[in-house]
């Protein structure tokens, strides 16, 4: 056993030693793979063996002066043109990723202007979209089918029922229940489903590599979405109260009228609420894709620092123990800052869904007796 | 900063999987799954409780019983000692009846030996002086064969009664 491992050190040394023929100094561009894998993308690009780039190509459909295209992204040329655009059918091109206005966009080309087409192709993050979408039925799908087949008097599930079982109930007795009360079942499908939804993608991105490795929950489009829709479901659902207590708040007078000071606050906040969720989510997960990445990037300037082969070996190697060791704590974090995200939004929603439910304050003593 | 934009394309399609996926799950995952967890809380709890009672009533029946034995154990005792003292009763009460009996059947006995022997003494008495007379006749006879015998003993009883008169 004692052997073994010294066996397995010597083999992981060796495996450093590798990159030996990394020798001229290279200019390794850590921003083009920061954002190329946090923004979004028309092909899925996996990994590079040797010189020839492993890409998946996906659908594009936009809808042009011309009608609606439906064709694969291999139809845009690897080649960039003048302006480091791709040009593609239909007078379309995807935009340089350093460009003003639609970058790493497709732009259709109308009489010498730009005009971005209703584009609603298939991308890298809708993919992965697709594919979060499918394992969160399953994970729901499957432990709801046990509870048909079962019936109360039955044994327990086990394995992984089991656990979702156990992970549903943690979810709505903890949060959704201690925070909504007595209208927790109207609201917890919701609720659930947007704890899993996020949780199963922000698990899905830390994975490295394809059905996993997409930037999801890291995209302001996901978090808008989530964001809207508890400002919407916060806001219809609100009770009389709610709204008197934003427009004619219990505060004194001087502070609602002339200058309708905490109205204003008030009003001001039913936004800020949603936004402090988009934000706090995209964040977060943005961050944390951009910190794994640069941990491994990191390894890569090592190896090109200096002219010197050998500097750049001792470097390299010196770094890339360094990198490993973070980069599996910022993994461990990352799993663990998964959970919490998606923790956080729900009770947020839930607090604020309760929020907008508040009795008047004459009749909470009757709820008391 | 187009960091910060949301993308139509993206932003439809997003729309559209959560829309789909969450009625798929309202309708057929999560309230089923939580109804059958709490219900199955429920019937544990349940099961749990009447398990807690039962041991209870358990643990009672056996205390009971022991009880019962021991209130009978305690019955035994009282009945046997009852027997016992109405046999020591019974016992004493045939001695003394035999006591009795004996004493009663002693002094018939000796009752009846007095008067056998008083018959017999009676019967010897008569005999006795059936046979004094017949001697004394006989006596008598060889006495007063003469007549100057015969005068003697007139006189002499003739003085015997005088001097009993004048007394």
């Amino acid at each position: 056993m004692k052997h073994l491992k010294q066996f397995l050190l010597m083999a992981m040394l060796l495996f450093t030693l590798a990159p030996l023929q990394v020798s001229a100094k290279e200019n390794i561009d850590v921003k083009e793979i920061l954002w190329g894998h946090i923004k979004d993308s028309y092909e899925w690009h996996i990994t590079k063996v040797g010189d020839h780039p492993v890409v998946i190509h996906l659908p594009i459909i936009v809808n042009t002066t011309s009608g609606w295209h439906v064709f694969c992204s291999s139809e845009f040329s690897e080649e960039k043109d003048a302006n480091g655009d791709r040009p593609g059918p239909f007078n379309l091109v995807i935009k340089n990723a350093d460009a003003q206005a639609n970058p790493n966009k497709i732009v259709e080309k109308v009489g010498g202007q730009e005009v971005r087409p209703l584009d609603i192709s298939i991308t890298k993050t809708v993919c992965v979209l697709f594919i979060d979408a499918i394992i969160l039925l399953l994970c729901v799908l499957i432990p709801a089918r046990w509870c048909r087949k079962h019936k109360v008097d039955d044994p327990a599930p086990k394995g992984f029922v089991g656990l979702m079982h156990m992970f549903i109930m943690s979810v709505y007795t903890d949060v959704i229940e201690a925070t909504l009360g007595k209208e927790a079942p109207k609201y917890a499908p919701w609720l659930l489903t947007c704890f899993f939804f996020i949780f199963v993608a922000n698990i899905m991105g830390i994975v490295p590599f394809p059905p996993g490795g997409g930037n999801l929950t890291g995209n302001i489009a996901c978090t808008v979405f989530f964001g809207v829709t508890t400002f919407l479901i916060t806001n219809f659902t609100g009770t009389k109260e709610y709204w008197k207590d934003i427009f004619w708040p219990e505060v004194p007078t001087w502070l609602k009228v002339p200058v309708p000071l905490m109205p204003f606050i008030e009003l001001f906040g039913i936004f800020t609420k949603p936004l402090a969720l988009i934000i706090r989510l995209f964040a977060n997960m943005m961050a944390g894709h951009a910190i794994a990445l640069s941990f491994a990037a990191i390894i890569f300037i090592m190896f090109n620092i200096s002219e010197n082969a050998i500097a750049n070996y001792v470097a390299g190697t010196g770094m890339t123990i360094v990198s490993v060791a973070m980069s599996a704590f910022m993994m461990l974090l990352e799993v663990l800052v998964s959970y919490i995200q998606a923790l956080v939004f729900t009770m947020l929603s839930a607090v604020f869904i309760s929020l907008a439910h508040v009795k008047s304050h004459e009749a909470e003593p009757e709820i008391v007796k | 900063m187009d960091l910060l934009i949301p993308d139509s394309g993206l932003l439809f399609w997003m729309t559209l999987v959560f829309i789909i996926v969450f009625i798929i799950l309202w309708k057929a995952g999560f309230p089923a799954i939580i109804k059958m967890v709490t219900d199955r809380k429920a019937f544990i709890d349940e099961s749990l409780k009447k398990a807690h009672e039962a041991n209870e009533k358990l643990a009672n029946i056996q205390k009971e019983g022991e009880s019962i034995l021991q209130e009978a154990r305690e019955k035994q005792a009282a009945i046997l000692k009852e027997a016992a003292d109405t046999r020591d009763a019974i016992v004493e009460k045939a001695q003394d009846k035999a006591r009795e009996e004996g004493a009663r059947l002693l002094s018939d006995a000796k009752a009846q030996i007095e008067t056998e022997k008083q018959n017999a003494i009676r019967e010897i008495r008569g005999q006795v002086a059936e046979l004094s007379v017949q001697i004394a006749e006989k006596v008598l006879k060889a006495k007063l064969s003469d007549d100057k015998a015969q005068m003697d003993m007139i006189n002499r009883l003739l003085d015997e009664v005088s001097s009993d008169n004048k007394q």
